[in-house]
């Protein structure tokens, strides 16, 4: 499978995975996202940086079919893709890991894990059993200490819930995963074990948005960055095209440095 | 406390033998609460009546603990459990139905009005599809009275309290115009049965037994399976001796609550009359005024220690509750909309961003809840033989008050069927109980207000130690 895409990739550029065109939603008068365009590669790590506020949350919301947006089209493998609610964006393999992690604190790991897709027994009843050894099974892989399996995800460490909200979002064949802010709640081990995450599931061909404050953590695991201010892009840079300190620049005064393509949120140069 | 796996980590081995029994068998430490405080009013009245009035051939000589009280308080409870089902649900959704009450009495007017005004003089009094076309009537409005509450609170945004606060005042004047303020009656005669209200309106002691072996064998089927199922995926199943243990309970309740109803006798008028329609011959005796079978006496029939009785067996409204309790516990734990009324009342976010139509949800909830309230009104009415505006007065609070202390928790998420039907049993077992040693009602309220109250502390002091 990765070699084809390897060989694939030698003959022509890959197709973006998906490219988010001109998006734009308002609340209220108040453009949360205004005309923003990103897009993101087979196998790539796009950070998605900006303040609180920005509209880097209320953009991949959009992507995640959790907001259905004003205008702007979007394409996964260069289809139009229309994606209106969060069942929509699952069909296309989209998969996102929240900041809130979106776990329903009363069920267990297993419910959580399959909410919204509960594996079914010939009579269609729920088959708990099965999903639980499933739930094992993953859980296993990702978190061998996890052992909770019983009982319901509010009593779990934070490390324990952010794994069960992992679990939920690599499990059924993501193509695209959307991480926003994944170790904001998780110490220094856990964070690297999320760290480590995003490589394997890099190395699978998955496309993965990583939104986070840290542009640490982003510079470390991201191949580009996209930076928002006030709704709008500022700019997309390579990592390597760009330092910390520019991109910094990008996110507090709106400056796109010489090595970034600018966007229409850019500062213009006066 | 921080790491400990259900499946018994070493912390289990620092525990007595009972938490070590309880955790083994899965027992929910909660619902043996609740069952010790039931244990504790009945045998409580059952003493308190034996001293006011001795002799009421109770298991402590009072008269509440005798089969005809036990037979009446399960009667009693249909009502208010049904709805109390469909309740835990709305509740667990984060939500409330204040309007119960208002929509039995509604249902039940309405559906009196079509039997009696309508259906009577279409078909001819007493026709078989009488019944049947009521109480299709009363479920199928019920619903839709429901529905139109769930779609007001879904799709229109309004809190559920205003809409049912609003249902609870609106439904009743509209009952109120319905029956012409008039009580609507008589009921069917069939219609009547659903009631429990005389000798065919329960099935019998041959019925009840078969009916408690069918139980006591599905039960022990449903644990054999379970286990099976839990070997198949290779877990560890619960010991053997839990296994056992869970289904000699279950049985003994099943059989236990038979041998209770089936104990309890027809009272000798309405036997004299049941052997007198079916020429039963009724055997030569001498009267006793203690006695409850009857004889002949000369050309008198009379009360004796020893001579014809007729058991009743289970009356049709504990069928119904105990159907509805068992179809709901399934729907609640078994099925893909049970769970996503759980999931929505635990992170109504969660649940939407996960692809549940919460709001979909929602009007299927109050729907359920309206089909029962129909169900409630059908037995209210049958039981009354009457439908009447003040049918459903302050049941909304009943309900609720059962859902709350059989474990539904008002923050959503938490509840269970059977806890709901324990609680709802728990209430009318004081106000009947209460009833019984002629307390006059003002004191009863005051009683049963403040054991909801004190059931709520009780349940929030467990839940903060078990944590």
């Amino acid at each position: 499978m990765s070699t084809q895409e390897i060989s694939a990739a030698a003959v022509s550029p890959p197709a973006p995975l998906v490219e988010m065109n001109d998006i734009s939603i308002a609340f209220g008068g108040i453009k949360a996202v205004d005309h923003a365009t990103i897009d993101l590669y087979p196998g790539e790590v796009v950070g998605l940086l900006g303040h609180n506020g920005a509209g880097k949350s209320t953009l991949i919301k959009v992507l995640s079919g959790a907001y259905k947006r004003d205008s702007g089209v979007i394409r996964i493998d260069g289809k139009d893709a229309e994606i209106s609610n969060p069942r929509d964006a699952k069909a296309f393999g989209i998969e996102t890991i929240y900041q809130t992690l979106a776990l329903a604190d009363n069920v267990d790991a297993a419910a959580n894990l399959y909410l919204g897709r509960e594996l079914r027994t010939r009579w269609g009843t729920l088959d708990d059993i099965a999903m639980e050894a499933e739930c094992r099974k993953v859980m296993g892989r990702l978190n061998p200490n996890f052992r909770r399996f019983k009982e319901p995800v509010k009593s779990l460490s934070g490390g324990q819930r952010q794994s069960v909200a992992i679990a939920r979002a690599i499990h059924f064949n993501a193509r695209i995963l959307i991480m926003d802010e994944p170790t904001a709640a998780l110490g220094p081990q856990e964070t690297a074990q999320v760290g480590e995450l995003i490589m394997q599931l890099k190395a699978q061909g998955i496309g993965i948005f990583l939104i986070s404050h840290d542009i640490h953590d982003v510079f470390d695991l991201a191949d580009r960055i996209a930076v928002m201010k006030n709704g709008r892009v500022v700019g997309t840079a390579r990592v390597t095209d760009v330092t910390k300190d520019e991109v910094l620049g990008m996110i507090i005064l709106g400056k796109c440095p010489p090595g970034a393509i600018p966007g229409p949120g850019a500062l213009k140069a006066s | 406390m921080a790491d400990q796996s259900n499946t018994g980590g070493p912390a289990a081995s620092n525990e007595g033998p009972i938490s070590r029994l309880i955790r083994a068998a899965e027992i929910d430490t909660r619902t043996l609460g609740m069952l010790a405080a039931m244990a504790a009013i009945w045998v409580g009245f059952d003493i308190i009546s034996s001293i006011l009035r001795p002799g009421g051939g109770g298991v402590f000589g009072g008269s509440f603990l005798t089969s005809r009280n036990l037979w009446i308080l399960l009667v009693q409870t249909s009502v208010i459990a049904v709805m109390t089902t469909g309740m835990v649900l709305v509740i667990v959704l984060r939500q409330i139905d204040l309007s119960v009450g208002s929509m039995l009495s509604i249902v039940a007017v309405a559906t009196g009005v079509l039997q009696v005004f309508h259906l009577g003089p279409a078909l001819g009094v007493g026709h078989p599809a009488i019944w049947i076309i009521a109480v299709v009537f009363a479920i199928a409005l019920g619903a839709a009275i429901g529905a139109i509450n769930g779609v007001l609170i879904a799709y229109g945004q309004i809190p559920s309290f205003i809409v049912t606060l609003g249902g609870l005042i609106a439904f009743s004047g509209a009952a109120f115009l319905i029956a012409s303020g008039v009580t609507v009656a008589p009921m069917d005669k069939t219609f009547k049965l659903i009631g429990g209200n005389g000798p065919a309106a329960s099935i019998g002691p041959i019925w009840s037994w078969a009916l408690a072996a069918v139980a006591c064998i599905g039960i022990g089927i449903g644990v054999v399976a379970g286990r099976r199922r839990r070997l198949k995926f290779g877990f560890k199943p619960k010991p053997v001796w839990a296994e056992i243990l869970s289904v000699v309970v279950g049985c003994a309740a099943v059989l236990g609550t038979t041998a209770v109803v089936n104990s309890y006798l027809y009272p000798p008028r309405v036997a004299e009359r049941f052997a007198l329609d079916n020429n039963i011959p009724i055997p030569p005796g001498v009267e006793d005024k203690a006695g409850l079978a009857i004889c002949q006496a000369g050309d008198k029939v009379v009360t004796c220690l020893d001579g014809l009785t007729f058991q009743t067996g289970y009356p049709i409204p504990v069928l119904i509750m105990f159907a509805v309790g068992l179809v709901m516990t399934f729907v609640a734990r078994r099925t893909r909309f049970g769970r996503y009324i759980f999931a929505t009342g635990g992170n109504p976010e969660a649940a939407l961003l996960a692809g549940v139509n919460t709001k979909r949800l929602t009007v299927m909830v109050y729907t359920l809840m309206g089909g029962l309230v129909g169900i409630a009104a059908v037995i209210a009415s049958a039981r009354l033989d009457a439908a009447t505006t003040a049918l459903g007065t302050l049941n909304e609070l009943y309900v609720i008050a059962a859902a709350v202390i059989g474990g539904t928790s008002l923050a959503g998420g938490i509840g269970t069927i059977y806890g709901a039907i324990l609680g709802a049993l728990l209430m009318q077992s004081l106000q009947s109980g209460m009833a019984l040693l002629n307390v006059d009602s003002a004191y009863t309220n005051i009683v049963v207000g403040i054991v909801l109250v004190l059931a709520v502390f009780v349940d929030q002091i467990y839940r903060r130690r078990v944590k």
